[in-house]
């Protein structure tokens, strides 16, 4: 009995020496770059005793705490919400022109990218000590910071989502004769909205507790207070901020899960 | 005199950039209200053929004349119009799936409003009653407000025809449009397009994989291999050993 004809394939595709040579690569570089920054894992271990310090002096919330930093919290929230909503909206019109099966011009597409990179690079401390700079300490600099850092943040994300749509209903609408707007409201929008809500709630979250640390530069909110604890050493109060920081995350979380099984 | 054919084809050919022969000197003429069948293996050109007719994929040279217009310079709103007046119907049904069966019915008349009437799903009562005709014809009037993606196969497709309906067509063009359906439904739509056709002299170009379907519904059946036309008869002079050359021969090259 013959064994029946089947492709051959080199040595090194059957020893998988491209998977192997790549990972090989890849530890070589994180040992030489630990190596090069000269991170001390055993430093974390040695110094373990401190953290475990920090912890057990914050086990003791200071629970009364909790009515002067509700007002600040709900500032925070709202900050977080108007931040996203501005750069979530203005994030559609820069994802979709970013979107490589939507804007075949390459030369626009690469223009609107690299600018959406340059909006990502910047940290939003920075961004955070410039508006404070501008607009004076408060809330409305750390908006105009959240709105930024969402736009530059959600418009990558919204593209990428854009970029897996199904094309199919795209071609019908255009055999329709529908112009290129028509074509992105009616095909691609229905496509993309949950997505698209479930990333906003997303950043919203990651603006609330983005918010805590623009409050070190006094950009309003919750992260003044936090600063404030932090400074007097006053561990308990801290250990309630982070408490209702993470009730709010929890929360947000909950709407976003509801959200997408509703709109899926 | 014999009638101006509606759809003209004159030395046409397709080069795609990879190099790949799509179409090669393709000569014919299609009269207003025939119901013609392309028949030829996968990759032998049906699809770009059809797809030349509403500028979806476009030549290299050669003329394309409709309605006696070469339709080769149409930009904008012009591509527009000319778009309108061909239906097209795909072998993915192509509906948008999240949406509702009205919505995406409505969606065929977007090109009889400016676009942001669109935009604010300005459409009038006249056209609201359309797609309720539209659906009816297609026997899918109950489903008006359900999603797209609730649909069967069968039912989809049938949704993809009101949509076309909607443009108030003059060509419908249908790529595979049962490939993917199970024999009954196949005979639900293609006796929706035969109905279309006979009913409202609306001229219908089909792509088929089936010999028997291209016998039992075509006027006409043109054969299509490597891009070129290779056959050409009107069904009366159409034999079972001619269909079979157009696949075998090609068949046996390969």
């Amino acid at each position: 009995m013959s064994i029946p004809e089947v492709p051959r394939r080199s040595w090194i595709q059957r020893w998988h020496v491209k998977g192997i040579a790549v990972t090989g690569l890849l530890l070589v570089l994180l040992v030489a770059s630990s190596r090069m920054t000269g991170v001390d894992v055993g430093m974390f271990f040695s110094n373990f005793g401190q953290f475990l310090n920090l912890l057990v002096r914050m086990s003791h919330p200071a629970w009364e705490y909790t009515n002067v930093i509700v007002q600040p919290l709900l500032e925070t929230i709202q900050m977080a919400i108007l931040g996203t909503t501005i750069g979530a909206a203005l994030a559609v019109p820069f994802a979709i022109l970013s979107a490589s099966n939507l804007i075949h011009n390459r030369f626009l597409r690469g223009l609107t990218r690299l600018f959406l990179d340059l909006v990502r690079t910047l940290p939003d401390l920075l961004l955070a000590a410039i508006f404070v700079a501008v607009f004076g300490i408060g809330s409305t600099a750390g908006v105009v910071t959240l709105a930024i850092f969402s736009f530059g943040m959600v418009s990558k994300l919204f593209y990428e989502v854009i970029e897996t749509i199904d094309m199919g209903s795209l071609e019908a609408l255009t055999s329709v004769g529908a112009s290129k707007v028509t074509i992105i409201w009616y095909a691609v929008l229905p496509q993309i909205l949950n997505q698209f809500v479930s990333y906003f709630l997303y950043t919203l979250e990651i603006n609330v507790r983005a918010s805590t640390v623009l409050g070190y530069l006094g950009a309003g909110g919750i992260g003044v207070f936090l600063q404030r604890s932090l400074n007097e050493f006053n561990y308990s109060q801290t250990a309630v901020i982070i408490l209702a920081t993470l009730a709010v995350v929890l929360v947000i979380d909950g709407i976003s899960n509801h959200l997408r099984r509703v709109l899926l | 005199m014999e009638e101006a054919p509606i759809i003209s084809f004159k030395h046409v050919n397709k080069i795609y950039s990879n190099g790949t022969v799509g179409l090669k000197d393709i000569n014919f003429e299609i009269p207003q209200g025939q119901f013609l069948v392309v028949v030829g293996l996968s990759g032998a050109g049906k699809s770009t053929l059809l797809r030349t007719i509403n500028r979806m994929h476009e030549i290299t040279s050669g003329e394309i004349k409709i309605d006696g217009e070469p339709i080769q310079t149409y930009k904008g709103q012009a591509l527009r119009l000319l778009r309108r007046k061909i239906g097209m119907i795909f072998q993915g049904f192509n509906l948008v799936n999240r949406s509702s069966v009205e919505r995406n019915v409505l969606s065929g008349r977007v090109s009889y409003y400016p676009t942001w009437k669109t935009l604010c799903g300005l459409f009038t009562q006249a056209d609201r009653e359309m797609a309720v005709r539209s659906l009816q014809r297609v026997n899918l009037a109950d489903k008006l407000y359900t999603r797209a993606d609730e649909l069967s196969g069968g039912q989809q497709q049938r949704v993809a025809i009101a949509r076309t309906l909607m443009q108030e067509p003059k060509i419908i063009l249908a790529d595979e449009p049962v490939a993917s359906l199970d024999p009954l439904t196949t005979k639900a739509v293609m006796d929706t397009l035969q109905r279309l056709n006979r009913e409202d002299n609306i001229t219908v170009i089909v792509n088929l994989h089936s010999v028997p379907l291209a016998r039992q519904y075509a006027d006409r059946i043109i054969g299509l291999q490597a891009g070129q036309l290779v056959y050409d008869r009107p069904i009366s002079e159409v034999t079972e050993a001619d269909l079979n050359d157009i696949y075998v021969t090609e068949a046996v090259q390969a």
